[in-house]
C-alpha cells in the first residue's frame, strides 16, 4: 500500500466517523441525560456525562406513568398483529403461488393494489369501521388496521414459486395427503427464511406504528409506547428527565434486538427493496 | 367430490379470510373515503349533504391546506435531495473500506434509526436541536453563529424535521444501494482498472450507469414515505401549549385535524384523496422506472 492510498483511507475513516457520531449523537444525549437530575439537566453550559447519575427519572416513570403498561400494549400488539400478517401471507401466498383456480390473477391483483394506498389514506373510514363495530379503544380496535400485509403475501408467493417444485405437492397428493397436511407439513417447513423475514418487517411494523394507535387509543391504559411517550412529553409542565428516560428505554430494547440479529435485520429489510 | 372441486375449495376457503380482513379494513375503507369526498358530514347528524365536487374546489382555495400541501412537499422533497446523494456517498464509502475493522460497526450505526420508532427518535433531537442547551447551537457557536430557536421558528422547524427525516431514512437507503452495488459484476471494475480508470470514473461511468434504476426506486420510495410524515411533526413541532403540529403544517396533520377536532369527516376525505392521487403518481413513477429496467 502506497502512501497515497493510506491517506486516502484516512480521509474515507475521518468523514464515515464524522457521519456515524452525527447519526447516534441524539441517542447519547438522550441516554446521558436520562441519568441527570432535573437541576443538572438545565445547567448552562451542559455537561456530557451526568456529574451525579440517578435512576430517580426511570423509577418515577414507572411509578407515575402508565409506562409499563405501554410497553405491554406495544408487544402484545406487535406479536399479535405479527401472528395474523403471518398466518395470512403463508396461507394466501401459498395458494395464490400454487393453485390455479378461477379468478386467482384477479386477486392477487386487488391485493397488492390495495398497498399503494398508504394508510393515512383510508384511516378516517376504518376509524368509522372500528367505531360501528364499538372496537375503539381497544386491543382488537388497534389491530384493526395491523392484520394483513401485501408485501408479506408477496414475498410468500414468490419464494413459494422459487423454492417449491410442483412435484413436491403433486407427490404428497398421490400419496393421499390433504390439502391442510401439506400446507403446514411440506409447504411451511420449507418457508421458515423467509417467514422469519416477514416476522421481523411485520413485528417492527407494528412496534412504530403511531397514527392509528393514537387515533383509537383514547384511555391511557390503551397506549402503545409510540402514543404514551409523545402525548407525555407535551404535557404542560413536563420534566424532561423523565420523557428522556422514557425514550432511552425505547430506543435500548429494539437496540438490543438489533445487535443480536444483525444480519436478519439487514436481510429482512433489503427484501422490501425488491418489490418489483 | 371430485379432485378438482376439493382443489378449488381448499383455495377458496383459505384465502377467505384474508380476502374478509382485506375487504374490510382496505378496499371498503379506500372506496368509503372515495364516497365520503363528496359529501357534507359532521360525523354525528345521519343526514350527509352531497356537494359534488364542492370539497375538491373548496380545498384548492383552502390556506391550510395549501401550506399543509407546500410544508410537506418541501420536506419530502428536501429529505430526497440530501437522504439519496449522502445514502449512496456513505454506501461507497463504506464499501471502499470494507476489509477494514470498523465497517461492520459504521454499517450498525448508519443503520441504527431504521429500527428504533419515530417518537423517542424525535425526543432524542430535541436534545440536539434545542435552543439554549443544544448541540447544533454550540457546533454553531464554533463558527461565530449566534444561538438559533430552531424548534420555534417556522422556517427553522422546518428544516429541524428535514434533518430529522433525513437521518431515519439513509440508513435504509444505503443497505438498499449496498444491494444494488453488489449486484454489479465485478469484471467490469477488473477491466476498467486494467484500462486505467481511477475511483472517481470507475463510479461515474460504471456503477452510477448499472445502479441508475435502484437509484430511483430509492428516491420514490423516499418521497412516498416522507409524505407520510406525522410522528416527528407531533413531536418536533409542538407549541409551548402542548398543542401539537401548529408550527409546521403537514398532510397528515391537517387530515386529522379537519376530521377529529373540526369534525368535517367528507371535507378531510378530500384531503385524504388528493393525497391518495399523490401517492399514484408517484407509483406510477415508478412502474415505469422499473418496466425499463426490463
Amino acid at each position: 500500500m502506497n502512501k497515497n492510498n493510506i491517506l486516502q483511507r484516512l480521509i474515507v475513516h475521518f468523514i464515515l466517523l464524522s457521519g456515524a457520531i452525527f447519526m447516534i449523537l441524539p441517542f447519547c444525549w438522550v441516554a446521558v441525560n436520562s441519568f441527570k437530575k432535573p437541576a443538572e439537566l438545565i445547567v448552562y453550559p451542559p455537561s456530557f456525562l451526568p456529574k451525579e447519575p440517578t435512576l430517580s427519572n426511570f423509577i418515577t416513570i414507572f411509578k407515575e406513568t402508565p409506562f409499563f403498561r405501554w410497553l405491554l400494549n406495544s408487544v402484545e400488539f406487535a406479536i399479535l398483529s405479527t401472528i395474523s400478517i403471518l398466518i395470512t401471507s403463508t396461507l394466501s401466498g401459498y395458494i395464490l403461488a400454487k393453485f390455479k383456480f378461477p379468478g386467482r390473477g384477479l386477486i392477487f391483483i386487488t391485493i397488492l393494489a390495495t398497498a399503494i394506498a398508504p394508510f393515512e389514506v383510508y384511516m378516517i373510514s376504518l376509524y368509522l369501521i372500528a367505531s360501528k363495530l364499538r372496537i375503539l379503544n381497544s386491543m382488537i380496535g388497534i389491530l384493526l388496521g395491523y392484520l394483513v400485509m401485501s408485501f408479506g403475501i408477496f414475498l410468500i408467493r414468490q419464494n413459494v414459486i422459487a423454492s417449491i417444485t410442483d412435484e413436491l405437492i403433486e407427490a404428497a397428493r398421490v400419496d393421499g395427503a390433504s390439502e391442510l397436511w401439506i400446507f403446514f407439513r411440506v409447504v411451511l417447513p420449507l418457508l421458515k427464511g423467509p417467514m422469519g423475514a416477514l416476522s421481523i418487517l411485520a413485528f417492527l411494523q407494528a412496534w412504530t406504528a403511531f397514527v392509528w394507535p393514537l387515533l383509537v387509543a383514547s384511555s391511557k391504559d390503551m397506549y402503545t409506547l409510540e402514543v404514551g411517550l409523545a402525548l407525555f412529553q407535551t404535557g404542560f409542565s413536563v420534566d424532561y428527565g423523565k420523557v428522556s428516560a422514557g425514550a432511552f428505554i425505547a430506543i435500548l430494547i429494539p437496540t438490543i434486538f438489533f445487535l443480536l440479529m444483525r444480519r436478519t435485520f439487514f436481510e429482512s429489510i433489503a427484501l422490501t427493496g425488491l418489490r418489483e | 367430490m371430485s379432485f378438482y372441486k376439493k382443489y378449488c375449495f381448499f383455495a377458496y376457503i383459505g384465502l377467505l379470510p384474508a380476502l374478509l380482513i382485506y375487504f374490510f379494513v382496505r378496499i371498503y375503507p379506500i372506496f368509503d373515503t372515495l364516497r365520503l369526498s363528496f359529501y357534507n358530514w359532521d360525523l354525528i347528524s345521519p343526514i350527509k349533504k352531497f356537494l359534488g365536487f364542492e370539497n375538491y374546489v373548496e380545498l384548492f382555495k383552502d390556506s391550510l391546506f395549501l401550506e399543509a400541501l407546500k410544508n410537506t412537499t418541501v420536506i419530502a422533497l428536501s429529505t430526497l435531495l440530501l437522504s439519496v446523494p449522502l445514502g449512496l456517498l456513505f454506501c461507497f464509502l463504506i464499501n471502499y473500506l470494507k476489509d477494514s475493522k470498523l465497517s461492520p460497526i459504521y454499517e450498525t450505526i448508519y443503520f441504527l434509526p431504521v429500527v428504533i420508532s419515530l417518537v423517542p427518535s424525535a425526543i432524542a433531537w430535541k436534545w440536539i436541536f434545542d435552543a439554549r442547551l443544544g448541540t447544533l447551537n454550540q457546533l454553531l457557536g464554533l463558527f461565530g453563529i449566534k444561538p438559533k430557536a430552531w424548534l420555534f421558528d417556522p422556517i427553522l422547524s422546518i428544516i429541524s424535521i428535514i434533518i430529522l427525516t433525513t437521518w431515519q431514512t439513509l440508513g435504509y437507503n444505503m443497505l438498499i444501494f449496498n444491494v444494488g452495488l453488489k449486484n454489479v459484476p465485478k469484471v467490469y471494475y477488473e477491466a476498467a482498472t486494467i484500462d486505467g480508470a481511477n475511483n472517481s470514473q470507475k463510479f461515474f461511468y460504471i456503477t452510477l450507469p448499472l445502479i441508475k434504476p435502484i437509484v430511483l426506486y430509492v428516491s420514490v420510495v423516499t418521497l412516498i414515505r416522507s409524505f407520510n410524515i406525522y410522528a416527528q411533526v407531533f413531536v418536533l413541532a409542538a407549541d409551548t401549549q402542548g398543542a401539537p403540529g401548529r408550527l409546521v403544517r403537514v398532510l397528515v396533520y391537517d387530515i386529522i385535524e379537519n376530521a377529529f377536532r373540526h369534525y368535517r369527516m367528507g371535507y378531510a376525505a378530500t384531503e385524504a384523496m388528493i393525497f391518495l392521487l399523490i401517492v399514484m403518481g408517484l407509483t406510477l413513477i415508478q412502474f415505469y422506472v422499473m418496466r425499463e429496467r426490463v
